[in-house]
């Protein structure tokens, strides 16, 4: 068949009932404010990463929460931290401190010296 | 032979110390990291030796800095160390000059009054009854205050006083019976054969109205027992300060730092906080949040157990204030940083972002605005328009697409992934062939300073337009503006840039005092290093914070960091603005004047062509 560069995409619906959301339930354990996002993506926009690459901390926190890890690990290593998610929230949360416990919970190698 | 089994517990117990501490000490110090190493090699045979024996004496022994903080709390310290410090070396020149040899059985000093027991003539041998009994008033003296000072803190000027594990109890108990006890043997002795002196002495005439010849002995055996107890409980417990802190001060002397790694230097500032809770007073989380176990002492002790959590580890502003506060001196902010350090992945690239943006033209001053700043637009607007006043030219490496410094990811302990946004920014840097780097955030302002490798010099705003009005580029208006400043924690504490800001700020207008200022500032609450507590404690604090700012009711609270600005704009207390905004205000506006002098002078060159 020709390649057009369209396709039909798989379809994307998530299963609630087998999705993995206790990962989430964790990080809502140490940042209580995470459950106060509205999903706004004022975070996204305001970036300082995403001017550069294509990362939007809106889209990782959804598939956190939702239990679609494939992937995650390497898209939060493009954060550089700087904390200005932080400051633009409208609700208030500590985007930051999400950012960095999912880092941690995804990747729990990589921190060896805290248990 | 002066010989009875009641020296055995202390000769163990002293011998198992020396044991273990040596043990620790060879263990730590193979530990040093090379810089580390190599400070020691360079400067061990160097007058800095001598410059650290005497603050051995300064510090460990008569504890000068406790003394400043608190005359009472320093006085107890010093009754503890320098008078059993005394003790121990009187009572070994007694004892010699008794023996009439320097190589008597060593445990004679610590028990001589048990031995010496019939009249005895050698020289001096009043004095130094007479000195013992005094030094041992002087030490009593200590232990009496301590255990008040355990009761109620607040009479020694501490507010929280640390809570303590078991090892610590234990140590404790047996180190406040020592001197009792020891008092009370040597009194019984005095009661029995009379050599004791106007303390001893009298303790003993008192005495014997009870049945001493019966308690002598076992107030002997209890008195060894006790120094056997301390001295076994000591490695384990905070009392591991007073050996370690000696080798720290020559380390520091000699100019060991504590790095980016876990090192044996690490292990031995952890060992030399005295958990004396100074630290607690001082930290905002307390205060003005109370969250109260958490603090420095906390996190040392946790660490020095092997059981720091990951709550404690990461809820610290690093604003400073404990490093400070803290007698010792240790680096607290550095060591959690260490413990926060995660694992690296060799070789491992994170940020494979195109070249941020190459510069066109070069220019002399590069303006880094800093990642803060792009969200108070102000400030950069307020440079912008005082680097044209000046008439410089400028590159504004972060405009549209700029790097993280690098700092929050190193506070995090992402040691590699901060160094390949440093190595990124420097290449950028030095492609620009400028001479000098401007930057408005403090926290870039660090990481340039101390992580960046820049062969140009970095200066704050604050300092930059400190210059710029040093060498009349800029020109201000004096208004009756009253104006109080907070000091960033990265700024002031980070820096040690105090002074440039308020030389500015009294050009401009009327700077007032604030009760807690420079060294002592409090931090705004929005620092990044703390990703535990959540918006509302930050707001506690911040509250806090500025309550205290706005004691004089100032119209400006004026800051030199756009996070404290960001801040402290919120909590609507008083006008908050950043020095760059103030003093872009008030500029005597230089062009203007030449562009007006200029088409002046063309307008009489005009006419005067015309009237010839």
């Amino acid at each position: 068949m020709k390649n057009w560069g369209f396709n039909i995409s798989k379809p994307r619906a998530i299963d609630f009932d087998t999705a993995d959301t206790s990962e989430y339930s964790k990080i809502i354990e140490k940042v209580p404010s995470a459950q106060r996002c509205l999903m706004c993506g004022a975070c996204a926009a305001t970036c300082s990463a995403s001017n550069h690459i294509d990362f939007n901390f809106r889209n990782c926190h959804l598939k956190y929460r939702r239990g679609q890890f494939e992937g995650l690990a390497e898209e939060f290593d493009k954060c550089m931290l700087c904390g200005k998610c932080k400051l633009v929230c409208p609700r208030g949360v500590n985007t930051r401190a999400v950012i960095y416990n999912m880092r941690i919970f995804l990747n729990d190698l990589n921190y060896k010296n805290i248990e | 032979m002066n010989y009875h089994p009641f020296i055995l517990p202390f000769s163990l117990g002293a011998i198992f110390l020396f044991a273990v501490i040596s043990f620790k000490f060879i263990l730590w110090i193979r530990n040093l990291d090379r810089k580390q190493r190599y400070f020691v090699n360079k400067n061990i045979f160097s007058f800095k030796t001598i410059s650290a024996f005497w603050e051995v004496i300064r510090e460990a022994l008569i504890h000068r800095n406790i003394y400043k903080k608190n005359p009472l709390l320093g006085y107890m310290h010093m009754s503890l160390a320098f008078g059993w410090f005394l003790l121990i070396v009187v009572g070994k020149i007694e004892s010699s000059l008794y023996a009439g040899t320097f190589f008597e059985e060593p445990w004679l000093a610590i028990f001589f009054k048990y031995f010496a027991k019939e009249q005895h003539e050698f020289f001096g041998a009043a004095f130094f009854s007479f000195a013992m009994d005094f030094l041992l008033l002087i030490v009593l003296s200590g232990v009496f205050l301590a255990v008040i000072k355990r009761f109620i803190s607040k009479f020694v000027g501490i507010k929280k006083a640390t809570k303590h594990n078991k090892f610590d109890r234990i140590a404790l108990a047996s180190l406040w019976w020592i001197f009792p006890l020891r008092l009370l043997a040597e009194s019984s002795t005095a009661a029995i054969s009379g050599n004791g002196d106007f303390l001893t002495g009298s303790v003993g005439t008192l005495l014997k109205a009870i049945p001493v010849e019966a308690l002598e002995l076992p107030l002997w055996w209890a008195y060894s027992s006790v120094l056997c107890i301390f001295f076994v409980s000591l490695p384990f417990s905070r009392y591991m300060h007073i050996p370690t802190e000696i080798v720290l001060v020559f380390l520091r002397k000699w100019g060991a730092t504590i790095g980016e790694q876990y090192s044996g230097l690490t292990d031995i500032q952890i060992n030399s906080c005295s958990r004396c809770g100074i630290c607690i007073d001082a930290c905002q989380l307390n205060f003005a949040a109370s969250i109260n176990n958490v603090q420095s002492v906390y996190f040392i002790r946790d660490t020095r157990y092997g059981n720091l959590t990951d709550n404690v580890a990461n809820n610290c502003l690093m604003c400073g204030r404990c490093v400070e506060a803290c007698p010792v001196g240790l680096e607290l902010t550095l060591v959690r940083q260490q413990l926060r350090n995660k694992a690296e992945i060799p070789g491992k690239h994170y940020f494979d972002y195109s070249q941020a943006k190459t510069i066109k033209d070069k220019t002399d001053v590069i303006y880094f605005a800093g990642c803060m700043t792009h969200l108070t637009p102000t400030i950069i607007i307020a440079m912008k328009k005082i680097f044209n006043e000046a008439g410089i030219r400028f590159w504004f490496m972060d405009e549209d697409k700029g790097l993280c410094c690098g700092r929050p990811m190193r506070q995090q302990g992402y040691i590699q992934q901060s160094k390949d946004l440093i190595s990124k920014n420097m290449r950028l840097i030095a492609s620009s062939g400028a001479k000098l780097l401007v930057t408005s955030c403090p926290i870039c302002y660090k990481s340039f300073t101390e992580e960046y490798v820049l062969d140009i010099p970095v200066m704050h705003h604050s300092e930059y337009i400190k210059t710029l009005i040093d060498n009349k580029s800029l020109k201000l208006n004096k208004t009756d503006l009253s104006i109080v400043f907070h000091d960033p924690c990265e700024l002031g504490r980070g820096s040690g840039i105090y002074e440039q800001p308020r030389d500015i700020l009294k050009q401009v207008g009327e700077l007032r005092k604030c009760s807690l200022e420079r060294e002592e500032a409090l931090c705004c609450g929005g620092s990044l290093a703390n990703t535990v507590i959540e918006l509302e404690t930050q707001i506690k604090i911040r509250n806090h914070a500025l309550e205290v700012l706005t004691e004089s009711k100032p119209e400006v609270l004026a800051t030199a960091c756009p996070l404290c600005k960001k801040s402290f704009i919120h909590g609507n207390k008083a006008k908050v603005m950043d020095i760059a905004e103030i003093v872009a205000e008030n500029i005597i506006l230089q062009t203007k004047i030449k562009t007006l002098t200029k088409q002046s002078m063309h307008l009489t060159k005009d006419l005067k062509t015309k009237i010839n």
